[in-house]
């Protein structure tokens, strides 16, 4: 367990706090994340941890020992380090950068070559042909695996990892992350993961200690932060991807069907029929010649009065009992779909004027076209 | 045509002798430049931990330098006597301006990652300097000694005046008794040997060079 009680941090020379008041438990066998953006302290903080950096006040526990009485150089090699550029050594071949701590910690040899392969294995280097090659000789993602198998060699209870993946393309990322995943289900080691990815944190945190300009925001499971997000910077923090994708709902006027079958209302009931077969709908919207909407008529209704010719759409004409304006949000406007009795709203601009109507089969159109685009851009992709 | 018939008439017959002078020149270069790796690197690593100490350093090795190698040898004569001892502290001199300053550049482009990770797994600073930044650093004291090595064997031909031996016996008397077979020996044989171990050392400089991440 990783303990920071009331840390502050100040560089010498520095006129101001980049750590304040920082409170936090890591438990054991967790992924905790420091997030936030860039300056915000995640760095420093875990850096603490190995005392690669020194708090100014307060105290870093690590098992209820306080840090500051241990040697830093025997505290981070019980700790793993993995560094945001990888940091392997380029002039050892990969067994000897994976062996670097044993050998610090003056493992016996014949304990040490074993526990090499055992660890290529473990990220499924094979280690006939990978013990003896130069880091170079590696790709990027393969280089980070390096990284953190060097950092497990001998075998520490906590690991920090100082954005880890962030150097690397998107599918070694993605692929990395959910080897450390499974990875993390044997090993069961306590992780310090720094990102200022959300999606990473999301994906493979236990816990998430969000921080901004030097204090902790919210420390949360990564369900709780989407759920109850302390404040608004948590909100635009977790939000900007997601938000986003919140403003690309549809709005109704996206949705409707521009052109509906309309009729005037002095129109007579044969016209309206008419009307009705050419344009194969059940009911017909009534607006006046300046586009005002009036009311509705119906197939029922136009046949039940059919026989009477001197009626007009406007003796029958129903008025809705809903509308919807164009800027209104499309779920809001299916749940009206749902409640109503119609099977359609019409889309009605402030002044009244008709837009167009929103129906069952215009929502189902709509989605219809979003997802073929988008695995359209798929396959392009 | 004669005269390079001469010349080679002359070289052959005292193969042997310039043989000897050259193994002697090789003893004097190899110490002094010796001298300055075990003084030098030292300096150089004290260099990379302190501004000041690597100015003052730089600009006593530059200072060195600059003075004329024949009125530097004079000088040094003139506080240590003539003989063997003295050219060799000349040699020395020479060499520490490239080997102190090619530790430093050296030792100061190890990248910083490298560094953080060596300090991450818990190397002490000895450590530190012994398994990563020396191993990173080697190709650029390499070079330096092989500067050193091109300078002195330069410097070592003056040896003779301040009562040295080497190569450059044969070129000073040369120069007394007129005889240009003698002084093409002497200088044919020098750069010889400056242009083969500048080259071997460049071999193995390139593959004590590591490929960058």
């Amino acid at each position: 367990m990783i303990e920071f009680k009331n840390v502050y941090k100040r560089y010498r020379g520095g006129d101001q706090d980049v750590l304040k008041d920082i409170n936090l438990t890591c438990n054991d066998g967790e992924i905790t994340a420091f997030i936030g953006p860039s300056g915000c302290g995640k760095t420093t903080t875990m850096k603490l941890i190995n005392r690669l950096i020194n708090p100014t006040r307060g105290q870093v526990l690590v098992d209820g020992k306080d840090t500051a009485n241990v040697n830093p150089v025997e505290l981070r090699r019980e700790i793993g380090y993995v560094i945001q550029h990888v940091g392997l050594f380029p002039h050892m071949t990969i067994a000897k950068n994976v062996a670097v701590v044993p050998r610090l910690l003056k493992w016996e040899e014949s304990k040490i070559d074993p526990r090499i392969d055992e660890l290529l294995n473990m990220v499924g280097l094979p280690p006939e042909q990978y013990r003896d090659r130069y880091p170079s000789e590696l790709s990027g993602g393969q280089q980070q695996r390096i990284g953190v198998i060097r950092a497990l060699a001998a075998e520490p209870k906590i690991i920090l990892m100082d954005e880890p993946f962030s150097a690397l393309d998107p599918i070694s990322r993605e692929q990395l992350q959910e080897d450390l995943i499974q990875l993390q289900k044997d090993i069961k080691k306590t992780i310090i993961f720094v990102t200022h990815d959300m999606d990473e944190a999301l994906k493979i945190a236990d816990k998430i200690v969000l921080m901004k300009d030097g204090q902790i925001v919210q420390v949360a499971s990564p369900e709780e932060i989407l759920r109850r997000p302390a404040n608004d910077f948590v909100k635009s923090f977790i939000g900007e991807k997601r938000l986003q994708q919140a403003i690309d709902l549809p709005t109704v006027a996206d949705v409707m069907a521009k052109k509906p079958a309309t009729i005037y209302p002095h129109r007579g009931l044969a016209v309206a029929m008419k009307m009705m077969e050419q344009k194969q709908v059940d009911s017909l919207v009534v607006v006046d010649e300046k586009n005002y909407v009036q009311g509705y008529v119906s197939i029922y209704d136009v046949t039940s009065a059919f026989d009477n010719e001197d009626k007009k759409v406007e003796d029958i004409l129903q008025p809705f009992s809903q509308k919807v304006s164009p800027e209104a949000d499309i779920t809001e406007a299916i749940r009206m779909l749902d409640e109503g009795t119609l099977s359609y709203i019409p889309v009605v601009c402030e002044d009244g004027k008709l837009l167009g109507l929103l129906t069952r089969g215009s929502v189902v159109g709509h989605v219809r076209n979003v997802y073929a685009q988008e695995g359209l851009a798929l396959q392009n992709a | 045509m004669e005269s390079f018939l001469s010349f080679f008439d002359y070289f052959t017959n005292s193969f042997v002798k310039l043989l000897g002078m050259t193994y002697e020149h090789i003893g004097m270069v190899f110490l002094g430049v010796g001298l300055a790796l075990v003084i030098g690197v030292p300096l150089g690593v004290l260099c990379t931990r302190n501004k000041t100490f690597q100015n003052v350093i730089i600009t006593i090795a530059n200072l060195i330098q600059v003075i004329p190698s024949l009125a530097l040898l004079a000088m040094l004569m003139l506080v240590f006597g003539l003989g063997f001892k003295t050219v060799v502290i000349g040699l020395f001199l020479y060499s520490l301006l490239p080997i102190i300053r090619n530790t430093a550049v050296g030792l100061n482009q190890v990248e910083e990652e490298q560094l953080e990770a060596g300090r991450g797994v818990g190397m002490t600073p000895l450590q530190l300097l012994m398994k990563v930044r020396f191993p990173l650093s080697l190709p650029f004291i390499l070079a330096g000694v092989r500067i050193a090595l091109v300078i002195g064997i330069s410097v070592a031909t003056l040896a003779p005046f301040i009562g040295g031996e080497g190569l450059g016996r044969e070129i000073v008397s040369g120069i007394n008794v007129r005889s240009p077979d003698k002084i093409y020996s002497g200088a044919l044989v020098a750069a010889v040997l400056a242009i083969t171990l500048d080259y071997l050392l460049g071999l193995l400089q390139k593959k004590l060079e590591v490929e960058k991440l």
